[in-house]
């Protein structure tokens, strides 16, 4: 690990039965980048992430996952204090995840779950700073206007942006975005595009997310890590991934992973 | 179309015997199990119902006339009865929400889950009459003893019934609340409380409805409440008595389904 990497990944591998979802990846994420993860269905994107924030293992073996220095899993074992590390990682995802009776509001002060008491946490009494950055949260996203609403009543769009106010409530330095775009109609995908690009401008937040509109990809990040079958084949600046890579990622029909018109 | 035009139609699909074989054997069993049970259950009676009608008349003639110089002590003892199958279903959800998280397949390990289950069957299988048979010879004859016996049977209902519903749910929740950093109890209380709270409401509802009509029916083996009073004057053939008491039971029943759909259908 780098002295500015604040995530790196080494050589992990994952089996759901006979697939290899995940072959062998290694790779470090320096603070303040803005990585795309993009790739065919099935080829270990979501995988990736959700083994970054230890919703699954990694197979046993020489595989690690280490974020800010302190070990994610291992071995595959999950760390044993992996919810101190999981404060730091926020995670949007395709389907939103909030809890869709509760309140917006609740949802999003429930960022503060892995950083204040437990009996305050497990009984919902909110401290006034969670209260106010959670509001504060909405507000900057245009959401709170919505706060009293239970979640599962607003729209794609709304609820998204409610999980990124989440994470902000949590005080995440990394944010995990799984295809946080991928239910949502075009306008509402480029607002959370634009909120998660700004994050990391002015945050200076790490973000990686996962990609089906290669289009996205290219224009709100970086760097582009690009898999394939579970291996790593690309990884470099959004400005060389050329025609001829994205045809050996995607297949001749790599047109159709771009929204709004393909590069020549 | 893929398949030339010249090609046969093929045949509709046939059952063979063997595939046919399974099904006759559980609609033939069930037919020989009501063949043999017919004498034991005396169906052979059915004609007396008719021909006897004149004992119904009778009968129904008295409770016709409910004699009510008692109703309050009716009243206080319904309302001692819904007493008991507040006091046996509210312990039960107490103890039916950690062993129905327990019990679950997506919450505990296999090695918890499997045992828990076990036990949840065996209290399942033990009649509240029974149970409350126990309980009178640990406690002595009283409400007491019906709340131990409601309250051991709708537990063991309950956190089955609790523990399927947490199974229905949606793990992406979940997994966004455990993603904040949150502690285990933090994900249930969060994550699985929220969206299994309907269900486990409308459940326990249900239940204490069913046991109010339970409760009445353990005042048979000395559990106090309207049940006592009912077999009590129905054993000393009184019948006007036991008319009014019936028709206490039916309306405080029924005032209590009626009230718990209107709360279920506003949940759900």
């Amino acid at each position: 690990m780098t002295a500015a990497a604040v995530l790196s990944i080494r050589n992990a591998s994952k089996t759901f039965g006979q697939r290899r979802a995940l072959d062998g990846v290694s790779l470090d994420v320096a603070k303040g980048e803005m990585i795309a993860l993009i790739g065919p269905s099935g080829s270990g994107k979501s995988t990736l992430l959700r083994s970054i924030s230890a919703l699954q293992t990694i197979d046993a073996g020489p595989g690690a996952i280490t974020a800010f220095d302190g070990p994610v899993q291992q071995n595959g074992r999950i760390d044993a204090n992996v919810r101190k590390t999981r404060t730091r990682i926020g995670m949007i995802f395709q389907q939103f995840n909030l809890v869709g009776r509760l309140t917006l509001f609740t949802n999003v002060a429930l960022g503060s779950l892995g950083r204040i008491g437990f009996w305050r946490a497990a009984l919902g009494l909110w401290p006034a700073e969670t209260k106010q950055a959670a509001m504060a949260a909405l507000h900057r996203f245009g959401v709170s206007d919505y706060a009293t609403q239970r979640a599962n009543t607003l729209s794609g769009g709304q609820q998204q942006r409610g999980a990124i106010a989440r994470a902000l409530v949590q005080k995440a330095k990394i944010i995990l975005a799984d295809e946080p775009v991928a239910s949502l109609d075009p306008v509402s995908a480029r607002r959370v595009m634009e909120i998660l690009r700004e994050l990391n401008r002015q945050d200076g937040l790490t973000v990686i997310v996962t990609l089906h509109q290669v289009d996205y990809a290219l224009r709100y990040c970086d760097r582009v890590v690009a898999l394939k079958a579970g291996k790593i084949v690309y990884d470099g600046t959004a400005a060389d991934l050329k025609r001829e890579q994205l045809i050996d990622i995607y297949g001749p029909e790599f047109e159709d992973v771009f929204w709004e018109g393909a590069p020549t | 179309m893929s398949v030339p035009s010249s090609a046969a139609i093929p045949p509709p699909p046939t059952r063979s015997l063997a595939q046919r074989l399974p099904d006759l054997l559980v609609w033939g069993g069930v037919l020989a199990l009501l063949v043999i049970a017919f004498h034991p259950a005396e169906i052979y009676k059915l004609p007396l119902l008719f021909s006897n009608s004149q004992n119904m008349q009778q009968f129904g003639h008295e409770f016709t006339k409910p004699d009510w110089t008692d109703w309050r002590t009716y009243v206080g003892q319904m309302w001692l009865t819904i007493q008991i199958a507040l006091w046996g279903t509210g312990l039960a959800i107490l103890v039916a929400i950690p062993i129905g998280l327990l019990a679950a397949r997506n919450m505990s390990p296999p090695w918890v889950q499997m045992p828990v289950r076990w036990v949840l069957n065996l209290i399942r299988s033990a009649p509240d009459l029974v149970v409350g048979t126990i309980f009178i010879v640990a406690v002595g004859p009283g409400p007491f003893a019906g709340v131990m016996a409601l309250a051991v049977n709708t537990s063991g209902v309950l956190a089955k019934l609790f523990s399927e519903a947490v199974e229905s749910i949606d793990r992406g929740p979940v997994e966004g609340v455990r993603a904040t950093g949150a502690h285990k109890l933090h994900e249930i209380v969060w994550g699985v409380i929220p969206q299994v709270a309907p269900l486990w409401t409308s459940y326990a509802l249900y239940r204490f409805e069913s046991n109010s009509r339970s409760a009445t029916v353990l005042g048979l083996i000395g559990a106090g409440g309207i049940g006592q009073l009912l077999f009590d004057s129905l054993n000393g053939f009184a019948y006007q008595r036991t008319s009014a008491i019936v028709l206490v039971i039916i309306a405080a029943v029924t005032l209590i389904d009626m009230l718990s759909q209107a709360m279920r259908s506003r949940l759900l």
